[in-house]
């Protein structure tokens, strides 16, 4: 590993200059996945409401999913947060805040490292249920597959990212800081200035996991992981008993409805 | 806002509901109900184990199995030491701890696993010395598998004492139910969604996908807006919320609201052989619901609920209830409403499982026949007052089994309403047979010989039009006006199916011609047809939904060699 010089602008040193693959994959790619994203879940919630949902498989199995489910996901909401904080919280406020490089490091890959396994082997249990369980295995589908693989692939080289800070760590020598390369190459996109020379300075399981993060960030619209996008953050403020007063004129904006009489 | 009522009291927020009643004596178990229910709206894959509508043997586990067992399910809501109301479940923040997997949802082997049989093999299998056999296949996994149980298995006390002893009534009562022949009792009982005024269904939605019409009070799901977080499934105490596992989105009776909207009974009633059913408008003081659900003691509850039901003959009440938005023509038609006579005015109509706390909106008249099949058993003639009086007084153990379900324990109103039950009979023997109406029958159960025939008439030989009072959504004005077709078919989009076409024009066979405003068409045939004796004659196109198999509508065949084909005239 390549041991990266720090400067205090927030900014990496380029090793390279970044080739044309490296402006296609973290200059242009990354709007594309937004673009899809986005235009992903606008399409999905105009066009199929009636297929956003979870698709629980709870009715054909309960006793695996009651232990892998909540597994998986309480590690991922971990993984996310950390994510959250990694990317968008620049170093220098972490550092301003008084929290060591150490400190910092030793919390991400302790937290991150039990939070990565949790998720992982929630997610292998999930799938041997699927694969195993025979209601559950016919209630899967080829997009359903298709996100398991993309999903699994973005955990595991997540995880291998972690590992080899670790094992760098305990070895003695630092592993690669992600946060002064992906983290800024990630805030840069958010300006329109995608920082390519700072993603392209990262190392080759930094870019396996990203782009493989990002695929999964296209897939999202468009296969069960929809649900993640209606958690429903409402139901406790909300009362418990919901009136509603039968539509006058249900949602009609895609038809135009002929009257009776009219030809 | 509030006014006050006759009885010094002030009337809060005044809703409607539109609420059913069962008369059980007249239910012979023969499961119609639950069939038409299936074929109009849950015979579709992911909704095979769905019934809507199913039909218990009482006593028995019920469906799904042993649903009444809260200790284990978690349904409903109990009440806090500090008087609160709280889903029994746990409140919204363990539900959204627990949403990942829900620690208490029925598996499908609580319900039954649904199967078909492999007809295929009857006609494909090779010639061998056996007789080929059509193997059940699990419409689950698609294997072959063993039918051990179903929606009703233990049908007609069918698995007897080994069964019947894990019904969750028969565990409370202990060893005092018998289930030998000679000492057994029995009846059905059919079962819906209830409607709650306090639906815990509603409640437990994380999405807010569920709700109660404020118009009808009829409890929906949403289906576009319900995420698959299956919680419902575990809020509803009488288990009345399905999951489709073919679609993940819940789905529940819908108290067949495109027909309740244009009059029409719900499909389970219309159906039903013992005509014993009623369906009619309840109004209600929604201020007062959460209160009455939450009195101390469960035996309040059926008293505190009737109490929330106003008097539509009330002038203050429909004064309430005009300032509230409700339409003339419900008022009135609440105050010709059976099921309030039944529920309110008779006191014979009973709620199930008061003590979830729900506040359900399907009652019942428990069935005496119990205690008339003891009589006539053991030779005593089941039909007057003192044998009935009598005996209501020594069975205690089918009164017992019946407050469990209907009063939470408590059995009094059982005994009442049974008691009302036998004078009726009683008395309409006298007159049966030429003999003196007798006062003393009726005033001995608290009610006048007047009362006594009103109810006779209303339970044995009330008209189609007397047991569904259903005032429509719209106005008959408006449903001929094409209001109704606005609410429309989904399948209506431009270009639709429904518009007549499958993504264009499309310019002959089924879907040519003008497009008929099919629900107006449908509620103006049955209507002819269920109000007159003859033959209905459709007009126009044929819905074979709506031919009753007389007569051959126009249309119905091709057109014949010499005729002109029928759908000349219909070409705009
Ligand atoms: C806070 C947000 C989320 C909530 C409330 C949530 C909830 C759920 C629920 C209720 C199920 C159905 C479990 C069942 O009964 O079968 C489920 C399944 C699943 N969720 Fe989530 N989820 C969330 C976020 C996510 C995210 C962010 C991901 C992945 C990126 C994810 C991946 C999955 C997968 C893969 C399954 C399928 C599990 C299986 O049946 O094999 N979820 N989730
Ligand atoms: S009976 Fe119907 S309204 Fe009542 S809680 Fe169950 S599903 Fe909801
Ligand atoms: S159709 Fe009527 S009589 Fe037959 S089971 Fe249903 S409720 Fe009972």
């Amino acid at each position: 590993m390549i041991p990266m010089t720090p400067t205090d602008a927030g900014h990496a040193v380029d090793a390279v200059a970044p080739t044309a693959l490296d402006h296609i994959l973290w200059g242009v790619f990354p709007y594309v996945v937004l673009a899809v994203l986005v235009g992903g879940l606008v399409w999905r919630y105009r066009y199929d409401k009636f297929g956003w949902t979870t698709r629980s498989s709870q009715l054909y199995e309960s006793r695996l999913l009651r232990i892998a489910s909540p597994m998986f996901h309480f590690g991922l909401l971990v993984v996310i947060i950390g994510h959250v904080a990694g990317l968008l919280i620049p170093k220098s406020w972490t550092e301003a805040m008084g929290v060591t490089e150490d400190m910092y490091h030793f919390m991400a890959l302790s937290l991150g490292t039990v939070a990565g396994v949790c998720t992982l082997g929630g997610i292998v249990l999930l799938i041997w249920r699927r694969r195993t369980n025979g209601p559950v295995f016919s209630a899967t589908t080829v997009n359903d597959k298709v996100m398991y693989l993309v999903l699994v692939m973005a955990i595991l080289a997540g995880l291998a990212t972690t590992l080899l800070s670790a094992g760098a760590d305990l070895t003695g020598g630092h592993g690669h800081d992600y946060r002064e390369t992906v983290s800024v190459w990630f805030r840069s996109i958010w300006i329109l200035r995608p920082d390519v020379a700072a993603m392209a300075a990262s190392t080759f399981a930094f870019k396996l996991h990203v782009m493989v993060g990002l695929t999964l960030f296209m897939l999202f619209p468009f296969t069960r992981l929809v649900h993640a996008f209606s958690a429903p953050v409402q139901y406790p403020f909300r009362p418990y008993v919901v009136y509603r007063t039968r539509d006058q004129h249900p949602n009609r904006s895609e038809r135009v409805v002929r009257r009776g009489w009219e030809g | 806002m509030a006014t006050p009522s006759a009885s010094g009291r002030r009337i809060g927020k005044v809703m409607a509901q539109v609420a059913m009643v069962m008369n059980l004596d007249k239910c012979i178990g023969c499961h119609t109900c639950s069939v038409t229910c299936k074929q109009a709206w849950t015979n579709r894959s992911g909704m095979e184990y769905v019934w809507f509508n199913n039909v218990e043997t009482r006593p028995g586990q019920g469906y799904p199995r042993r649903y009444e067992d809260q200790e284990k399910w978690e349904g409903g809501w109990v009440r806090t030491p500090g008087g609160k109301l709280k889903l029994k479940a746990g409140g919204r923040l363990k539900k959204l701890a627990t949403i990942f997997a829900n620690p208490k949802m029925p598996a499908i082997q609580d319900y039954y696993e649904p199967w078909t049989y492999d007809y295929e093999n009857l006609i494909k299998a090779p010639l061998s010395d056996d007789m080929p056999v059509a193997r059940p296949r699990s419409l689950i996994s698609g294997e072959p598998m063993n039918v051990t149980w179903s929606a009703n298995w233990d049908d007609d006390l069918g698995g007897g004492e080994e069964l019947g002893r894990q019904d969750p009534i028969v565990q409370k009562l202990g060893e005092q139910v018998r289930f030998s022949f000679e000492e057994t009792f029995m009846f059905y009982l059919p079962r819906i969604c209830e409607h709650c005024l306090n639906p815990s269904c509603v409640a437990s939605c994380p999405s807010g996908a569920m709700y109660k019409r404020a118009e009808d009070g009829i409890v929906l799901v949403d289906q576009d807006k319900c995420r698959g977080w299956r919680m419902c499934v575990t809020g509803c105490p009488y288990k009345k919320v399905y999951f489709n596992h073919k679609t993940g989105k819940a789905e529940k009776c819908t108290l067949c609201y495109p027909r309740i909207e244009v009059g029409m009974p719900t499909v389970c009633s219309e159906t039903c052989v013992g005509r014993l059913r009623y369906l009619g408008v309840i109004l209600y003081d929604v201020d007062r619901v959460g209160e009455a659900a939450t009195v101390e003691d469960e035996h309040d509850l059926y008293p505190a609920q009737l109490d929330v039901f106003l008097d539509p003959n009330d002038p203050e009440v429909q004064e309430a209830a005009r300032r509230d938005g409700i339409p003339d023509r419900w008022i009135d038609s609440a105050k010709r409403s059976p099921v309030y006579a039944l529920a309110k005015k008779y006191k014979v109509a009973l709620p199930l499982h008061p003590e979830y706390r729900t506040m359900p909106m399907v009652w019942y008249i428990p069935p005496l026949s119990p205690v008339v099949d003891t009589l006539t058993k053991t030779g005593h003639d089941g039909e007057d007052a003192g044998n009935l009086f009598g005996a209501i007084d020594a069975l205690r153990i089918p009164v017992e089994y019946l407050a469990e379900l209907f009063t939470a324990g408590d059995t009094a109103p059982v005994d009442s309403v049974l008691r009302k039950l036998a004078a009726m009979r009683s008395y309409m023997r006298r007159i049966n047979l030429g003999e003196e109406r007798d006062e003393s029958l009726a005033e001995a159960v608290g009610m006048s010989g007047t009362d006594i025939e009103d109810m006779y008439r209303l339970l044995a030989i009330a008209k189609y039009d007397e047991r569904y009072v259903i005032p429509t959504a719209y106005g008959v004005d408006d449903a001929d006006r094409g209001v109704i077709e606005e609410i429309g078919c989904s399948l209506d989009f431009e270009g639709g199916p429904g518009m007549g076409g499958m993504g264009g024009p499309v310019p002959f066979g089924e879907a040519s011609g003008r497009p008929d405003a099919a629900s107006v068409e449908t509620f103006h045939a049955l209507k002819t047809r269920q109000t007159s004796d003859g033959r209905s004659d459709l007009k126009g196109r044929v819905n074979l939904l709506n031919w009753d198999g007389n007569g051959k509508p126009d249309g119905l065949f091709p057109p014949s060699d010499n005729g002109a084909a029928p759908d000349e005239k219909e070409k705009p």
